[in-house]
């Protein structure tokens, strides 16, 4: 398993990662990210990890359960 | 083993490094940069670490060991100048160079440089060093004197402003700024924000001067006035860095010239990324170059793919995307927005400072928009525009389901 963290301080609501991994992430109507999932399965980390990389703030972290 | 040199660190540079890694990439990855200091992201600089609230060493965008994990030998401080194509070797400013199979040229855009010189307190802002300066500069005080109202000019006066200054102003020749990208009586609400803020400005006045006084600068503006400034930053837009190409057959014209898959129009094994390409854009139908970091992203993935799956090659369609802080209001812009085009506003909860403006074509099918302290609405407009050659969406609709988010978020709070 590999898990999904967000750092709601950093958040800006930018949505780069809705747009990547609509499954993942989502926005709360402040516009801080939401994780739809904390954790994803190996097959996703390319596509998850892609999205969390277009953050302009460096807010999420993909990692190693 | 297969070896890409990718020129330029900033964002567009690194990211293409790592999306050849998770593309499966197995070959040496080079990354050069100009630079002696390890890559950084460039957004904050006009906004969090001008104000002091981010950083130097946390606006990194690959640390040393992230690099060494990843395979990425970084080669900085050292600019390239030349490529020789025959040998296909990029030629570096101490004389050395390096081999390719695959080259990314990913050298960004520098700050268009002042028309009226660079005496003492005149500063550009694109560099961590730039904004280092800066922040130096207005932390001794006023006045201060922005030209150029687009969004690094905007952003500069709100933050100086949030340091502390008290006599900032901000003067662009446009009587409306921002009226290219935003049709006027939309625009007209950021120049309305500034003087709300305290900010003083003078649009539709050209600046005809800038000269150094005893013990400060002057700014003469085309209609006989002259403002004072302690210091003076000049925002008047980005030129891309393709100068250096400049005798190595890699055809360029504001910026590299390349087709529809990011690939010079001359060279099968040249590629380019981020603010210095311009490619061929096949659902505009012309060449497009953006200066937008999340372009920049988007199109290293583009690229990446492209040299890991020369079989199976990527056309970059993207659909812009681009934001900008100004004091405490968000302003996004995804899409084509601006210009003579139809377009209508939809309030937010708190329409005083949150709305979103829709454009679309002249067959009415949505195009772009605008959403300003509202991530919900810019959501709803990005999806829509993502999948726009499937389902063209018209004004009305569009209109209707961005409604819909603010009575969602309504009911909510309840």
């Amino acid at each position: 398993m590999v898990i999904v963290k967000a750092d709601l301080e950093a958040c800006q609501g930018y949505a780069n990662c809705v747009v990547g991994a609509d499954d993942v992430f989502d926005l709360d109507d402040d516009g801080v990210v939401v994780l739809r999932r904390t954790t994803i399965e190996d097959s996703e980390r390319t596509r998850v990890e892609e999205a969390a990389r277009s953050c302009p703030v460096s807010a999420l972290v993909i990692e190693d359960d | 083993m297969a070896r890409t040199v990718i020129v330029g660190a900033s964002v567009g540079g690194v990211r293409t490094a790592q999306a050849l890694r998770a593309a499966g990439y197995d070959g040496e990855i080079v990354l050069i940069g100009d630079e002696d200091v390890p890559p950084y992201d460039k957004p904050p600089l006009s906004k969090a670490l001008l104000a002091g609230t981010t950083t130097a060493d946390r606006i990194g965008l690959l640390r040393a060991n992230a690099a060494a994990e990843a395979r990425v030998e970084l080669a900085l401080g050292n600019a390239a100048t030349g490529v020789d194509r025959e040998h296909r070797q990029v030629l570096l400013t101490d004389g050395t160079s390096q081999f390719y199979d695959d080259l990314v040229i990913a050298t960004g855009a520098r700050a268009r440089p002042s028309p009226w010189g660079t005496p003492p307190g005149v500063h550009v802002l694109r560099s961590l060093a730039d904004a280092e300066a800066l922040g130096v500069a207005l932390r001794a005080g006023g006045p201060l004197v922005v030209i150029g109202a687009g969004f690094i000019g905007a952003e500069v006066a709100a933050t100086a402003l949030g340091i502390g200054l008290d006599n900032v102003s901000v003067v662009d020749p446009v009587p409306v700024p921002l009226s290219r990208v935003l049709n006027p009586d939309v625009a007209a609400v950021f120049g309305a924000l500034h003087t709300t803020r305290g900010v003083h400005t003078r649009f539709g006045v050209g600046v005809t001067d800038v000269k150094e006084t005893g013990d400060g600068l002057e700014v003469y503006l085309d209609d006989g006035s002259v403002l004072p400034a302690a210091t003076v930053v000049v925002g008047i837009g980005a030129v891309p860095n393709d100068d250096w190409l400049a005798g190595s057959g890699i055809p360029t014209d504001d910026g590299v010239l390349c087709d529809s898959h990011c690939r010079s129009i001359e060279d099968p094994h040249i590629w380019a990324v981020g603010d210095v390409a311009r490619w061929w854009h096949p659902r505009y139908g012309r060449s497009v170059r953006l200066e937008h970091w999340t372009n920049a992203v988007e199109q290293a993935v583009c690229v990446a793919h492209n040299i890991t799956h020369p079989e199976a090659l990527r056309d970059h369609t993207p659909v812009e995307y681009v934001w900008s802080d100004q004091y405490d209001w968000k302003v996004q812009l995804v899409g084509r927005t601006g210009g003579e085009i139809a377009h209508v506003r939809v309030d937010g909860a708190d329409p005083e400072r949150s709305f979103a403006v829709l454009y679309a074509d002249e067959s009415d099918r949505f195009i772009g928009a605008l959403t300003v302290n509202w991530p919900k609405a810019l959501i709803t407009c990005r999806r829509l525009l993502n999948r726009a050659d499937a389902v063209p969406s018209s004004l009305p609709e569009v209109r209707a389901l961005v409604d819909d988010v603010r009575r969602a978020a309504r009911m909510g709070a309840r």
